[in-house]
């Protein structure tokens, strides 16, 4: 940096200031890279033109944090221009929108707070939040999975919500990658699996609560850009929601020690990952979950007994983030004295304390009356703890070390950062001619895609987490002594109500248009939900994109967020939450556009929940939706290296009279068992159905004539489409099940049969038999 | 006979300890209150409230060194004394998972001398498969004459989930494990579905225990320790697509037993 820019302003404690006066644009970006502010040139050109003072490195930091796009997601707020015009902000043109349209009364609180609250029964409301932690876990696969639970367990506890379960979505590399093949600096992507998994699971473990749902992808694009989605559940009596912080309560922290681990996690959060990324592990944070866990304890006591009047997690920008955003929410200024914060080392600079990501920290407002029970219980629950000052009307944000004024900077001005503008173009995706002879043995081809990574089962993963603890798991994410899978899990999260909670997910980034790869993962998480008795159903959002600097990169984004929009309404399921990740590349370029959609429905009695193993022999089996040439994409041609056809493409009214027939036939008691057309389409779900069974399944395609739109074996078996459902009735209820799908496309294709074994009747009318022991083999992987 | 209503069970926790709410859930189903109380701040004296004292699941103090290694210390500086006398009156103890872990690192089983035993008699060492499992088992009751059997006899075949890294069961010597079998204190074996023992084969013996061991008892028979978890088996709801989604899961039974005990006193 330029000689004079950077003063030392005090010895002890340690502070700079920078007198950005004085500093042409070369310098504010010097400034903005050396300190580590991920900030733009605008961004520091309108710092510079707000203060007629130098400022210290504390202050510059807060901006640094606030202003990052991982706590104000700037480019979601921005407009993007485009050559057809511009989009005021992705969020409030698309994905908020549709929830302002729908204006379903059972949301409580969308979009506002750290995660998002829809009613459920006996007065309380669901508390919903995913998240991404991707860059930690990339560099520390095991620290930066666990923190990316335990932070968005945190974001649970920061709604007051009682956390009851959480899940997990992960997208890696190959496991069989060279390691020639991978650029400087990547880390292999076995390595980072054991990893991740390992730290997904120590945390929910070590917590007690359930991991229920999730989702394992692999593909070569994730080899440079690992992607951990973590969920969160929670449940809370409505009453007990409290957000109003009042001038004179004070500031609480609570809970592990600050320290100099996960100094400027947002801020490399939003950018690139670089080569040398090894260097940055310090961003990085230690994972608790032991002190989360007696947080957990005094958060909930404290709930029940009324005694804070407000409650936020310490996430991203530690301190200064948590400290800022409670005040200003509530119209209030705060002064922050960091001498009482207790620190892990010691010779901590103040903007590190301020800045610090520590985990297992939280922000409670008390009103002083209310302080001394509320110490007895973090005491009782031997919690660490302090005051780190008083909330006052002066709209400012101060902090003080060592009787040295370090920050002084007024809220308005911190939380009304510069309206950014990005630019897309457009890329139009386009559907190439397909190639490919009708294969021969259809038995392989079964086999072959069960064995597939993307598909095979996923139980050395699940296993390891423990999905049974808080004893209120009702579907699980396995099923049977063979581990078959589940759409959806259902949670009863209250004693005294029937009343289940559904958790869903939808992702389906192999398929190369953004807006029906979005479309199909919206509709795929409603179908899951839909499948085990779900209903109702609020969804959320989670984009990983690559660098939104870059036009085509916005473009996808533009289109996935289009399509968003489109097919919320269409469903009437609104987004009540959500959260972007950007700037995925690293040298080996940008992460796939992956969004994630998360399901949360309701099902009014968990006793009706519908599992996806079959029944009994003789029960018939009904294929539900249509079935096309849609395999561009597919595991089946991906699996061959194959590219071009058409891809899925939703048909939502249809698509919605399907689901809406299914509630209604299970609510009746009539379905014995229901598995989603998914990853290998028809084949695989009927195998997997087989492989988590004691009877096994027949059935012929050529009794889907009319909804199996193809003349291809290889293509009825294996195409994606969306919307399809293959349903187990029980024997005698044919007549009720087909009136209530009457002008829909369903047929009659099978039935469950005693053997334990899957039986193909080909469109040309050829009979093939796969034993259920060499299902399993396949997909169990030996 | 005892009023149950005058009984009263304690669930005990500490740092780390999450399966509390689940027990209590369970037990007050079948009319026995529970209160959880926090190991640090139990009252001298206060045990002799109880008919039941509960050592639930979880991760006590990170289960640092061994799983419940810890907290099995902490038991033996912190609650010695009257622990012993409440075990000496015959009142009833339950070791659940990291519970059962506790037990055994506190010495309290397999129970062979007195309340304690001066150090650790056996161990829950690693699943063999070297990894944390959660899945559905099938017990086998041994017939053994403890209060916790009582509605779970001999041959009876009860499926429960587990969900530990560590719960492979091992005695100081094979004479050890003679003597438990002998002296008729292995309460339950995991078994294959057909109810045959499962004789080490994975999944049904989930963890390498030695003779299937998944739960065994002292002497007396009033203090059990089991690494399944029969509270999560406790209610129909929580055993679909592993039983009957109606009426009560086979959890149930171990609880039942407890309380037919305390009405019998």
């Amino acid at each position: 940096m330029r000689e004079g820019l950077l003063r030392r302003v005090s010895e002890d404690p340690p502070v700079a200031a920078v007198d950005l006066r004085e500093a042409e644009d070369p310098d504010l970006l010097e400034i903005s890279s050396g300190m580590g502010l991920a900030l733009s040139l605008d961004e520091m050109r309108a710092i510079k033109e707000e203060f007629g003072r130098p400022l210290t490195d504390v202050e510059l930091q807060t901006f640094g944090q606030t202003w990052s796009e991982h706590c104000i997601h700037k480019t979601f707020r921005g407009a993007v221009e485009t050559d057809s015009g511009t989009v005021e902000s992705l969020l409030k043109t698309y994905i908020a929108k549709a929830t302002k349209d729908l204006a379903k009364p059972w949301c409580f609180s969308v979009f506002e707070d750290n995660a998002g609250l829809i009613d459920f029964d006996k007065g309380h409301v669901i508390a919903a939040k995913v998240e991404t932690h991707n860059h930690p876990s990339a560099i520390e696969p095991f620290g930066g999975a666990a923190t990316g639970v335990g932070g968005v367990i945190r974001d649970i506890l920061g709604v007051w919500g009682e956390p009851i379960a959480v899940s997990d979505v992960l997208c890696f590399g190959p496991l069989d990658i060279k390691y020639s093949e991978l650029a400087p600096g990547i880390k292999h992507p076995r390595y980072i699996y054991k990893g991740v998994v390992a730290g997904v699971g120590s945390y929910g473990n070590n917590m007690g609560i359930p991991n229920v749902n999730g989702a394992v992808l692999f593909d070569r694009n994730y080899t440079g850009n690992v992607v951990v989605y973590c969920g969160c559940f929670g449940i809370l009596p409505k009453d007990k929601y409290v957000r109003q912080t009042k001038e004179g309560d004070l500031a609480v922290l609570v809970g592990g020690r600050t320290g100099r681990d996960g100094i400027h996690g947002v801020t490399f959060a939003s950018t690139d990952l670089p080569e040398d990324s090894e260097g940055l592990r310090s961003a990085v944070q230690i994972p608790n979950p032991l002190v989360e866990e007696r947080l957990r304890r005094a958060v909930i006591r404290i709930r029940d007994g009324c005694m804070a009047s407000g409650i936020t997690d310490l996430g991203g920008g530690g301190i200064s983030c948590a400290t800022g955003e409670m005040a200003s929410r509530s119209g209030l200024g705060l002064t922050v004295e960091l001498d009482g914060v207790k620190l892990k080392e010691t010779g901590m600079a103040p903007w590190e304390i301020w800045v610090s990501e520590s985990q297992e920290r939280m922000l409670l407002s008390i009103p002083p009356k209310n302080l001394d029970r509320v110490a007895c219980i973090f005491d009782g629950e031997d919690l660490e703890w302090c005051v780190l000052g008083k909330f006052n009307n002066t709209k400012r944000l101060r902090a003080t070390y060592k009787g040295v004024t370090v920050c002084d900077l007024g809220l308005d001005f911190l939380y009304n950062p510069p309206k950014l503008k990005r630019r897309a173009k457009k890329v139009e995706t386009i559907s190439r001619p397909l190639s490919l002879e009708e294969p021969d043995d259809l038995p392989s081809e079964i086999l072959g895609l069960l064995a597939d990574p993307n598909v095979r089962s996923r139980e050395g993963v699940v296993r390891t987490y423990d999905h049974e603890v808080r004893g209120c798991t009702v579907v699980k994410p396995v099923q049977g002594q063979s581990g078959s899978h589940n759409d959806a899990a259902v949670i009863k999260p209250l004693k005294d109500s029937w009343m289940g909670a559904v958790i869903s997910c939808g992702i389906n980034p192999f398929y190369p248009d953004p807006y029906w790869m979005a479309a199909c993962s919206l509709e795929e998480a409603l179908r899951n939900n839909i499948a085990v008795g779900g209903r109702r159903v609020a969804i959320l959002d989670n984009f990983v994109w690559g660098n939104p600097e870059k036009e085509d990169r916005m473009w996808s984004l533009l289109r996935a967020c289009e399509a968003c929009y489109d097919f919320a309404k269409a469903f009437g399921t609104p987004f009540i939450s959500g959260k972007d990740s950007l700037y995925n590349e690293s040298p080996m370029g940008p992460v796939r556009p992956t969004l994630l959609i998360t399901g949360v429905g309701i099902i009014p009695d968990v006793r009706k929940a519908v599992t996806s193993d079959l029944k009994a022999a003789g029960d018939p089996v009904y294929l539900l939706g249509t079935t096309k040439e849609e395999v561009c994409g597919s595991a089946y041609l991906r699996s061959k290296g194959i590219e071009g056809g058409e891809w899925p493409r939703v048909d939502p009214a249809v698509s919605r009279r399907i689901m809406e027939a299914l509630t209604a036939a299970i609510d009746s008691g009539i379905v014995a068992a229901c598995h989603d057309l998914s990853d290998g389409g028809l084949g695989v779900a009927a195998a997997e159905m087989v492989i988590g069974s004691d009877p096994g399944l027949g059935m012929s395609l050529d009794l889907g004539r009319g909804i199996i739109l193809t003349g291809r074996d290889d293509y009825a078996l294996f195409s994606e489409s969306a919307g399809r459902f293959l349903v187990e009735v029980k024997a005698g209820h044919e007549g009720d099940f087909e009136a209530a799908f009457t002008g829909l496309p369903a047929r009659r294709i099978g039935e469950v049969q005693k053997e334990g074994a899957l039986r193909i009747t080909g469109l040309r009318g050829k009979e093939h038999i796969l034993e259920r022991a060499e299902l399993a083999r396949a997909w169990r992987g030996g | 006979m005892m009023d149950l209503r005058k009984a009263k069970a304690c669930i005990l926790r500490v740092g780390g300890t999450n399966c509390d709410a689940e027990v209590k859930a369970a037990l007050e189903d079948l009319g026995l209150r529970s209160d959880i109380l926090h190991m640090d701040w139990l009252e001298k004296g206060k045990l002799s409230e109880y008919q039941l004292l509960v050592f639930p699941g979880g991760f006590s103090y990170g289960d640092y060194v061994r799983a419940g290694a810890v907290w099995g210390k902490k038991v033996l500086t912190k609650m010695r004394r009257d622990l012993e006398r409440f075990v000496e009156e015959g009142r009833l103890v339950m070791g659940i998972c990291n519970g059962f872990q506790v037990l055994v690192e506190a010495g309290m089983l397999p129970g062979d001398e007195g309340a304690f035993s001066p150090t650790p008699k056996a161990v829950l060492a690693n699943n063999s498969s070297a990894r944390y499992e959660c899945r559905w088992v099938f017990l086998r009751g041994e017939g053994s004459h403890t209060p916790f059997a009582r509605r779970a006899g001999k041959g009876e075949i009860l499926r429960v989930p587990i969900g530990h890294g560590e719960g492979r069961f091992l005695a100081e010597s094979d004479k050890a494990v003679q003597d438990l079998i002998r002296s008729n204190r292995v309460v339950f074996r995991y078994a294959k579905p057909s109810g045959e023992p499962a004789e080490g084969t994975y999944p049904f013996n989930p963890n390498g225990s030695v003779y299937d061991i998944a739960a065994i008892c002292n002497r007396a028979g009033n203090v059990m320790g089991m690494m399944p978890h029969p509270e999560r088996a406790f209610f129909g709801w929580q055993t679909i697509g592993y039983g009957n989604s109606q009426g009560y899961g086979d959890g149930r039974k171990i609880f039942e037993g407890i309380v037919d005990h305390i009405r019998s006193l």
